[in-house]
């Protein structure tokens, strides 16, 4: 392992995972609903869970591909899912 | 021959079902899950409850918890694997089962009776019934909303694999029998193989006289056929 310790980089990859479009989300619109109690006027509220993952790769876009894989694997359900990845490298 | 029932940290329908399968006759025992699944069960139960505090999204964490590898290769080669509730969500978040369980439209917990009819009696899990019979069993769920796509609800319609539809006492599948929002009114359904079937009502809290209805104890007979 030590020998590719050189050319790795550390990023951190965010995964954001949200509901497709179209699939109900009671927990938004309970939201939506205490907001306009509390006097706010808004036409639509949307959730989405946001993964921060510090990983080291030899390359950003090898970081966005494990990432990928995590989301497909475990951190999105792809039946109701979709999620989008984007890497920063880490100092 | 004995039923594994396996615990995962937060299961709380396990003892639940051993003692519905005791009453009916059928070997069961608790597996912990880290024991990993007997050589010998002669079938799987993936019990109620709440595994890894329903943490990221209910039954995904358990879902890829090494056991369910070996209950995969179980049901791969024949063996029985019912999901209930939380076991259901496991079910799907693993894919032995086809859609996903979310949030119900209510977004409450609910815990109460419903009806569901069955669909399709040609199944382990549902010989013990008549096509169209409507059971009563109770639910108790929060995330029991099932989701798929169109084109796959048409599939799993076109292959029978609906087993339970949510249903008034008549046995009429409609939104006001709908207690969740699920797709098609859709309460369990078979895996691609229908020794596999998972459901959200709660068969083993409805198998014991002390505990009225009875309605559950055909799904549990699923285990001896």
């Amino acid at each position: 392992m030590d020998d590719h310790t050189d050319t790795m980089t550390g990023y951190t990859a965010t995964v954001t995972v949200r509901l497709k479009q179209g699939v109900l989300d009671p927990e938004a619109q309970t939201t939506q609903r205490a907001l306009e109690r509390l006097g706010f006027e808004l036409d639509a509220l949307r959730s989405a869970d946001r993964f921060e993952l510090d990983l080291d790769a030899e390359s950003a876009e090898s970081a966005a591909e494990r990432a990928e894989e995590m989301a497909e694997r475990l951190l999105a359900n792809p039946t109701i899912h979709d999620y989008e990845v984007a890497v920063e490298s880490r100092e | 021959m004995t039923v594994a029932i396996v615990q995962f940290g937060g299961s709380n329908c396990d003892r639940d079902a051993e003692q519905a399968l005791s009453h009916l006759g059928i070997d069961a025992e608790l597996v912990w899950h880290e024991d990993g699944l007997p050589d010998d069960a002669s079938g799987v139960v993936l019990p109620g409850g709440f595994s890894y505090g329903d943490y990221l999204r209910a039954g995904a964490i358990a879902a890829n918890s090494p056991i369910v590898g070996e209950v995969r290769e179980a049901a791969e080669a024949g063996t029985p694997v019912l999901g209930v509730c939380n076991g259901a969500q496991i079910g799907s978040e693993s894919r032995l089962t086809p859609g996903a369980f979310t949030t119900n439209a209510s977004a409450r917990f609910q815990c109460e009776h419903v009806h569901v009819r069955v669909e399709n009696a040609d199944t382990p899990w549902t010989q013990a019934y008549d096509e169209g019979a409507v059971l009563e069993l109770p639910i108790a769920h929060g995330e029991g909303r099932f989701e798929i796509t169109d084109d796959r609800m048409a599939a799993l319609n076109d292959e029978d694999r609906v087993l339970f539809r949510y249903c008034d006492a008549d046995g009429t599948v409609s939104d006001e029998a709908n207690p969740n929002g699920s797709t098609e009114n859709v309460a369990g359904v078979a895996g691609e193989r229908e020794n596999v079937a998972v459901l959200m009502p709660h068969p083993e809290r409805a198998s014991l006289p002390d505990v009225a209805p009875t309605d559950g104890q055909g799904i549990l007979h699923g285990f001896e056929n």
